[in-house]
């Protein structure tokens, strides 16, 4: 018979299973984890969404301060940052929606959509401040 | 199926997580759902936050007030703040094991989501009505 391990001895090292730190950053890796962050960051950032409706939606004084400090550096810098979180999302998103539906998961079609949905999401970002630029 | 010696245990506590409630996938579901509305939806909101860069109060009232805008931001807030109440759900039920915390962060972050959210609808309708 052969002989059970007592419960009072050391528990034996089992194999666990690979996380971020044993493995070797490639880009669908780094587009996942921006994927969770730019989403962190739009939770987040729905507070000015609801600020900047909710000082509207009260006084031309409450608004002013609102447009205040969204036109300030900090303010516009959060807004750019906000803008890219957000088309990052979003391609990321078409990107989860095509994998779901199993087309592009090979070897060249994955990495090439990572890198369309990361350049997408720059390229479109500064599209829309050159436009918000002109307009303003 | 209760123990009658027992009889503080309900059968909650038998079968959490130890099978299917037949409900484990509308997370999930409803996640894409909101992201395929989200692509116009959010395509829309960039264009109206757009049209109202460096325009006066009179005006971005104005423009807000008006029933298209008004439901494109009520259709946008409504599937995002699902959308992101999905999402962290995920990152919490990823990430926080013990039992307690992540019963006290799936609350506060439905909390959350549903103040957010109404805030930003409630801004609206009275941009609308007021």
């Amino acid at each position: 018979m052969p002989e059970l391990p007592s419960s009072d001895a050391p528990p034996r090292k089992r194999p666990l299973s690979p996380h971020l730190q044993v493995y070797r950053p490639v880009l669908t890796m780094v587009m996942s984890i921006t994927h969770r962050i730019t989403g962190i960051a739009l939770y987040a950032g729905t507070l000015l969404l609801a600020w900047f409706l909710m000082a509207a939606a009260t006084d031309a004084r409450s608004f002013a301060t609102a447009a205040w400090v969204f036109n300030s550096i900090l303010g516009q810098v959060v807004l750019f940052g906000f803008t890219w979180a957000m088309f990052h999302h979003l391609l990321g998103g078409v990107r989860h929606a095509m994998w779901d539906s199993g087309f592009g998961m090979d070897d060249p079609e994955r990495e090439w959509l990572s890198q369309a949905s990361l350049g997408g999401g720059i390229a479109l970002t500064l599209l829309v401040w050159a436009i918000a630029f002109f307009l303003r | 199926m209760r123990d009658i010696d027992d009889g503080m245990r309900s059968d909650l506590r038998r079968v959490r997580y130890l099978g299917s409630a037949h409900s484990g996938t509308s997370g999930m579901w409803h996640m894409r759902l909101t992201s395929l509305a989200l692509i116009p939806l959010s395509i829309g909101f960039v264009l109206l936050v757009l049209s109202m860069v460096g325009r006066s109060y009179g005006d971005v009232h104005a423009t807000l007030s008006q029933p298209f805008p008004a439901l494109l931001m009520l259709l946008f807030i409504g599937a995002s703040i699902y959308h992101m109440q999905l999402g962290m759900r995920t990152i919490i039920e990823d990430y926080v094991h013990m039992e307690l915390w992540k019963d006290w962060a799936l609350a506060a972050n439905l909390f959350f989501s549903v103040a957010v959210g109404l805030a930003c609808i409630y801004a609206v309708l009275r941009l609308s009505f007021a």
